[in-house]
């Protein structure tokens, strides 16, 4: 097993109504709901992908925290990117589990609808992802109480330690009725901040 | 424009999440599926799901679909057929 020194190359972040990038400021609207903020912070990314509006809400934060740190490293569409994708929350699917609850609740107005139905597992977030970066790579979804950084950190070093992943982007996505919450970086052999679990908590808390 | 035409450019809009497409982009005879507005296979079934809960028509063969979506014009009359509501 080779073992590398792993840095932090970049990293991300969605809640409150602003979109970071590092330490930047990449957008603000403090003026709407998540709906209409995810939707005005995807127009100014120039994130041109239709079915982002298709997605449900976990999806859409993740999608969008994603394509901001991964856009950089795919725009060469015959290079085979071997990032893996390592993700993370609290509420799983629930917020979406619940819509689609409510359409199946009624014996007598039983209509589930199929583009909600396929939302009730919060790893297809990963497989939007894959799909319009085109990886090919080990992706995982993890439900834990709260933001692990030691397990992301473990996982992350075993993935590129073991010749399983170029790089690694983690961290937490959560989408909960109106809480919201996305916190991605990229763990990779260049950047300039060391991969440990006190730069990934710190990163994480000063967010 | 018929009614019909116009309630079903609205409704695939609306329910299929097509955010930059107008009312005003998708004449009767457009392909809804390939080159046309490129619909999914989810967009189809949703499609089916909107038959039975809209217009009380259930489709039995999913694949009878393919030839019921294949534009407004073909839809808006096979709805005309068969609506039970």
């Amino acid at each position: 097993m080779k073992v590398e020194k792993l840095k932090i190359k970049s990293y991300c972040s969605i809640l409150n109504n602003k979109v970071m990038l590092n330490d930047q400021l990449l957008f603000e609207n403090r003026e709407t709901d998540f709906s209409s903020f995810i939707k005005l912070a995807y127009k100014k990314m120039d994130t041109n992908y239709p079915k982002f509006f298709k997605m449900d809400d976990l999806s859409k934060l993740g999608f969008l925290a994603a394509d901001i740190l991964l856009k950089p490293l795919t725009t060469d569409s015959e290079k085979i990117n071997n990032i893996a994708l390592v993700f993370s929350n609290s509420a799983s699917s629930l917020e979406t589990d619940r819509k689609h609850q409510d359409s199946i609740v009624d014996k007598e107005n039983y209509f589930p609808s199929p583009a909600i139905f396929v939302y009730t597992l919060p790893n297809i977030c990963l497989g939007e992802i894959s799909i319009k970066h085109k990886l090919y790579s080990e992706n995982s979804f993890f439900i834990f109480n709260h933001f692990n950084a030691g397990y992301l950190y473990d996982y992350a070093t075993s993935l590129i330690n073991t010749g399983k992943a170029d790089e690694v982007l983690c961290g937490w996505i959560n989408s909960d009725k109106e809480d919201y919450e996305a916190f991605l970086y990229l763990v990779s052999t260049e950047g300039s901040i060391t991969h440990n679990k006190e730069e990934i908590i710190k990163l994480y808390t000063t967010k | 424009m018929s009614d019909l035409k116009q309630e079903l450019k609205e409704k695939i809009i609306t329910q299929l999440n097509l955010e930059d497409i107008a009312i005003d982009e998708i004449a009767d005879n457009d392909s809804l599926f390939g080159d046309g507005l490129g619909l999914d296979s989810i967009d189809a079934l949703e499609l089916i799901v909107m038959l039975d809960k809209d217009y009380g028509i259930k489709l039995t063969d999913p694949k009878e679909g393919k030839k019921i979506f294949e534009s407004i014009e073909v839809m808006s009359n096979y709805i005309t057929t068969h609506r039970t509501k």
